[in-house]
């Protein structure tokens, strides 16, 4: 079936794989014979349990970067393997922010393009065909992917659905690393963060600019918090520095699908929307009737959020 | 490329691209399938933090010049006077028909051949992804290009000597990254607040100059770019199945409770 050799570029967080990667080795079992995971790190043992679960049958790992940025030395490992004739017939990456760099990397030094924002790949006798949604997701363009591999494709985040396989862990293999990168981390920051991870939460409750100003957005904060979801946020207030780029929502920001998606002082431009279409009920609050966001929410209030986000606070207080 | 003297300043490079007015909905080529761009074209909003970085950096640095690098199909230059409005001192446009439909891969060759051609650049600068293509990777496909190191997703910048510190967005929060000057630093939005160009520097840029140049003078063969260069081929341009809107109403004073209902209804309170 399909393509013969399928590689993943695979990412993982405190010996954790994440979520994106694993939705992509689900998608690349049904995309070709073989699948195996390209991993930038000096963990591959620890993770080839959680690799294997989802169909990785080797990782072909560089070992530890030494505080290297992924791009240059992952894609410098990629590029000499294919040259070596190891390398796969397609390499799927995450758009994530190393996924970006390894394969922006890669595709000049392999003179690829690369397939991006795609939201399905398929099989069309030896070749990919993938999806990509433009103008906010109201089109679809179907691709085919031509002439010589490896094919280089990005995948948005959420695409897929991760299953496991069943399978065994996967075997570590090491790469040859013919590049160091110059860029070098000198200290790693973590936000502290109470409440869920906004791509992850069941409920994200997002402000945008129809709160006025940025104090409002401490409402939005509020009512997450009564509902133990992830505050997120859109374009415009993150730009106009309301709230960090961390809470972004949309085609710049995260893909969310949370059970619940409440957008307050929303408009619901496409940039945004892209970010939150898929979740499953949207709950939209805004003063302008003719508001873009009214036409995907589940239950729409043309009403001030500045009335009706105390009065939802209030009376979830109320229920103790 | 060369690092720029020191004690002059910095020369820094920014790339920036023209686009629709987002404003505008967009629309498909139906010959081939590559979006419009024969509408007016605007300064795309992701470079103006390009642009405004550079000025800082520059003026930072003690002088230097800010040279805009842009490719477009035709001799569209409106979007590059505001970015000269806003103090850059010159730009340089590959124009060439050719390029239409080009992939970023593409694009990243166009740029990197024209931005050898200015003379000591210590930085280049770009946006982390265009807001209409939004492929995400011709600043690491750039670098790669021209053989510099990089940073993506800068939400800080420094410049210390013949080093360049960034604060590098992350899933998590940042990370500070370090590296050797001349590189490529894409920008996050909201890296810095772009300044409005004042009336002085709309009329300034009239005169600033916009070099055309075509893919013959940067010595590129056009069957390597554009529609032809890219090794993909559509095949279906679908409409995507719509989301149904539910109910609609108006906030009587009940709106609150409605949300409160349909939360319960749903079992996630």
């Amino acid at each position: 079936m399909g393509l013969s050799k399928i590689w993943v570029f695979a990412e993982a967080v405190d010996g954790k794989v994440t979520p994106t990667t694993l939705e992509i080795l689900t998608k690349a079992r049904s995309l070709g014979d073989t699948v195996e995971v390209v991993y930038g790190g000096g963990d591959a043992d620890a993770i080839a349990g959680q690799l294997g679960a989802y169909g990785a049958t080797t990782v072909h790992s560089t070992g530890d970067l030494d505080g290297s940025l992924a791009g240059v030395p992952v894609a410098s490992a990629i590029a000499a393997a294919v040259a070596a004739g190891i390398g796969p017939d397609a390499i799927v990456f995450a758009t994530s922010y190393d996924g970006r760099d390894v394969v922006g990397r890669l595709s000049a030094k392999l003179d690829r393009t690369v397939s991006t924002n795609n939201v399905e790949i398929e099989v069309d006798g030896d070749a990919l065909v993938v999806t990509e949604p433009i103008f906010g997701g109201a089109t679809n363009i179907k691709t085919k992917l031509t002439g010589e591999g490896p094919f280089l494709v990005l995948v948005r985040p959420k695409s897929f659905v991760a299953e496991e396989s069943g399978g065994g862990a996967a075997a570590v293999a090491a790469l040859d690393v013919p590049e160091a990168g110059q860029a070098k981390i000198v200290e790693r920051h973590v936000e502290e963060r109470q409440g869920p991870a906004l791509d992850e939460a069941a409920i994200v409750v997002s402000g945008g600019r129809g709160l006025g100003e940025a104090e409002k957005f401490a409402l939005v904060e509020e009512l997450a918090k009564l509902l133990k979801a992830a505050p997120g946020a859109s374009r415009a207030i993150v730009d106009a520095g309301w709230v960090p780029y961390s809470y972004q929502v949309g085609q710049t920001g995260k893909v969310v699908k949370p059970t619940v998606y409440i957008a307050a002082g929303i408009s619901g431009a496409t940039q945004h929307m892209v970010g939150m279409k898929g979740s499953k009920n949207i709950i939209a609050i805004n003063k302008d009737a003719e508001a873009p966001i009214f036409s995907v929410s589940d239950l729409g209030i043309v009403g001030d959020v500045h009335k009706v986000l105390p009065a939802v606070i209030e009376q979830l207080k109320a229920r103790g | 490329m060369r690092g720029g003297h020191k004690n002059l300043g910095m020369n820094i490079v920014v790339c920036v691209k023209q686009i629709p007015d987002p404003a505008e909905p967009g629309a498909l080529d139906p010959s081939d399938k590559t979006l419009k761009r024969d509408g007016k074209l605007i300064l795309d909003e992701s470079d103006s933090y390009g642009v405004e970085m550079a000025l800082q950096l520059a003026d930072s640095a003690g002088g230097g010049e800010v040279t805009l690098v842009s490719m477009a199909p035709n001799s569209e230059a409106s979007g590059l006077r505001t970015a000269l409005a806003m103090g850059a001192a010159k730009a340089i446009l590959v124009s060439d028909p050719a390029l239409g439909g080009s992939s970023a891969l593409s694009t990243a060759k166009v740029l990197a051949a024209a931005i050898k051609k200015v003379e000591g650049a210590d930085l280049v600068l770009t946006a982390t992804e265009s807001s209409d293509g939004y492929t995400g990777t011709i600043p690491e496909q750039l670098a790669e290009l021209l053989g510099l190191p990089s940073v993506t997703f800068a939400k800080d910048i420094k410049i210390d000597g013949s080093t360049v510190k960034v604060d590098r967005q992350t899933d998590r929060g940042y990370d500070e990254v370090t590296s050797p000057l001349p590189a490529v630093v894409s920008v996050t939005a909201g890296v810095v607040e772009p300044r409005y160009p004042s009336f002085k520097g709309i009329m300034a840029a009239k005169s600033k100059p916009v070099d055309e140049v075509t893919l013959a003078d940067l010595g590129i063969d056009p069957a390597s770019v554009g529609w032809a260069g890219a090794g993909q081929e559509i095949v279906a341009v679908e409409e995507a199945p719509a989301r149904e809107a539910g109910e609609i109403i108006e906030d009587d004073g009940t709106g609150a409770e409605k949300i409160i209902a349909f939360l319960d209804n749903l079992k996630v309170i």
